[in-house]
């Protein structure tokens, strides 16, 4: 597998001044981002920030009303959502959206759509399985039909199979219990550590800041601080508001 | 009475051979539906346009069986991936309403059309395969080979949908159209495959219809409203769903036809259809 996961190499993922909201309601306003390759990087704020808006415009589930967007210096305005993955952007959406009715095997099956994975298919396939050693035995199984943690992991798993270059988390903690978020996390460490850039989502900030290297602060869709993590982790101010005011 | 009166045995082994024959449009329509979220109302004059395309090459261009069947297939196939692109693909984003009746409205087109085209007449294909006896029971030679030619087909659908990447994409996509541009399928290229495919079963079932049926203008009525009524059945969109209530309606029809006679079954079987309505809202089968 590593031959898939080490072409992560040289993609810098970059927006600029980008505004982007649904209808009258403007959920992002100017927002600037850069993820380098191979880094880990969070996106931390309340409720209703803009953290799920910001992952939809790098995906191109949304288009922004302003900005630039550019992936490896591809202006990605330019492509339409669907050929994303082929250029190596995988997003794991808020709450998973797997597909409950099909098989663990079948959802793999799905992430691995696009015409440049299909040959990759067996050898990712298994690669996630090694990953996720519950997924192998679950892979008859519908997956709908599995506990949270197990959904999340197949939802990672999924999109691990277009063999991305930067893989897009989105909450991958939300209701799961302590122990299982742990087990998420510990996951995502690894994942990155086998070379692939991580932009990750959470409300779990404390959790977020011990497996990224930097950090962006969002707030009513405005970036309000950004740093290292370890800086983030000892600021007062957001100690106050995110992290149980100690 | 006795259970193994050679004639109710008959019905019920004809109930069985005629769901065969309505499972192949309920899954057409109910793989469009689940796909594409439109009901194409004139799904049962896809069928007739390709019972009249069998008709036509066969008895006035003189061509073999096989080969207008061979020319009906892809036609009706094409035809579907027409009413998609020209009909439903400029409504996708309007109220449901607007796409019934636009798609109802291709239904009178196509209904004036054959008749413009071939007048009301009733046109024979004129092929009949002999009868065969198993045991006290006669079934038709034709009926049967049909039943096995739908099933065929149904098994192709299951193989397509089970293990093919845009198969599994199709059962995906039913669920969940949003998330789809994420695992890199374009939801509009699965739009066609799906009509396509609708149209195809369309097609075979034009096959399978006309070595039974006369072809006129009209004939869609004979087997349309029956069609959605056993796709909201087994629930709409629900292909396994469609698929046993066929069967089950092809009985009700058969077996009732038995009790009673031919015009009571198909009360018996629309009553049938209102009981489930109230009991099962959401199809027979639904979870």
């Amino acid at each position: 597998m590593s031959a898939a996961m080490k072409q992560s190499a040289g993609a810098t993922l970059e927006l600029s001044n980008i505004h982007a909201g649904y209808g009258d309601f403007q959920a992002l306003f100017g927002v600037s981002l850069r993820v380098e390759p191979g880094e880990a990087v969070g996106v931390v704020g309340p409720n209703g920030a803009g953290k799920t808006t910001l992952l939809r415009v790098i995906s191109g589930l949304l288009r922004p009303r302003a900005g630039t967007l550019r992936f490896g210096g591809q202006d990605l305005l330019q492509v339409p959502a669907h050929a994303l993955p082929a250029l190596g952007i995988a997003h794991v959406p808020e709450n998973r959206r797997l597909f409950p009715h099909l098989t663990v095997e079948e959802n793999l099956k799905v992430g691995a759509f696009s015409k440049a994975s299909r040959a990759h298919f067996e050898q990712r396939r298994d690669h996630v399985y090694s990953l996720f050693p519950r997924m192998q035995q679950r892979r008859h199984q519908l997956a709908g039909t599995m506990s949270g943690g197990e959904q999340q992991m197949c939802a990672i798993g999924r999109a691990l199979m277009s063999g991305p270059k930067i893989l897009l988390l989105d909450e991958p903690s939300a209701g799961l219990a302590p122990l299982v978020v742990q087990q998420v996390f510990a996951l995502v460490k690894r994942i990155r550590e086998e070379g692939l850039t991580v932009l990750i989502v959470e409300q779990n900030v404390a959790q977020v800041l011990r497996v990224v290297d930097r950090a962006y602060v969002l707030e009513t869709g405005r970036v309000a601080a950004e740093g290292r993590a370890a800086e983030l982790a000892a600021d007062p101010a957001i100690r106050r508001s995110y992290l149980g005011g100690h | 009475m006795d259970l193994l009166d050679p004639f109710f045995l008959e019905a019920l082994v004809n109930g069985i051979l005629l769901g065969g024959v309505f499972a192949l449009p309920a899954l057409g329509l109910n793989l469009v539906f689940g796909v594409v979220d439109v009901v194409w109302l004139c799904y049962a004059e896809l069928v007739m346009v390709g019972m009249y395309a069998a008709w036509f090459l066969y008895t006035q261009a003189g061509w073999p069986l096989w080969a207008a069947f061979a020319v009906c297939l892809p036609l009706v196939s094409l035809l579907g991936l027409l009413l998609h692109l020209l009909v439903v693909k400029p409504l996708l984003n309007q109220p449901p309403i607007n796409q019934v009746l636009a798609t109802g409205g291709v239904l009178f087109v196509l209904q004036g059309a054959a008749t413009l085209a071939f007048r009301t007449d009733f046109r024979s294909l004129g092929v009949d395969m002999p009868p065969m006896e198993v045991g006290d029971v006669f079934v038709s030679g034709t009926k049967l080979a049909a039943f096995c030619a739908a099933l065929l087909g149904a098994a192709v659908l299951w193989a397509f949908l089970k293990f093919t990447y845009v198969g599994v994409a199709i059962r995906a996509i039913a669920r969940d159209r949003e998330v789809m541009p994420l695992m890199g399928v374009d939801p509009q290229r699965i739009y066609l495959i799906a009509s396509a495919v609708g149209g195809a079963l369309a097609g075979l079932a034009a096959c399978l219809l006309v070595v039974q049926l006369d072809v006129h203008p009209f004939v869609g009525l004979s087997f349309g409203p029956i069609t959605f009524m056993i796709c909201v059945m087994g629930g709409l969109g629900n292909m396994l769903g469609g698929f046993l209530a066929a069967f089950l309606m092809g009985l009700i029809i058969s077996v009732g036809g038995f009790w009673g006679n031919t015009e009571y079954s198909y009360v018996i079987a629309f009553l049938f259809f209102i009981l489930t309505i109230f009991a099962r809202p959401r199809g027979l089968f639904a979870r």
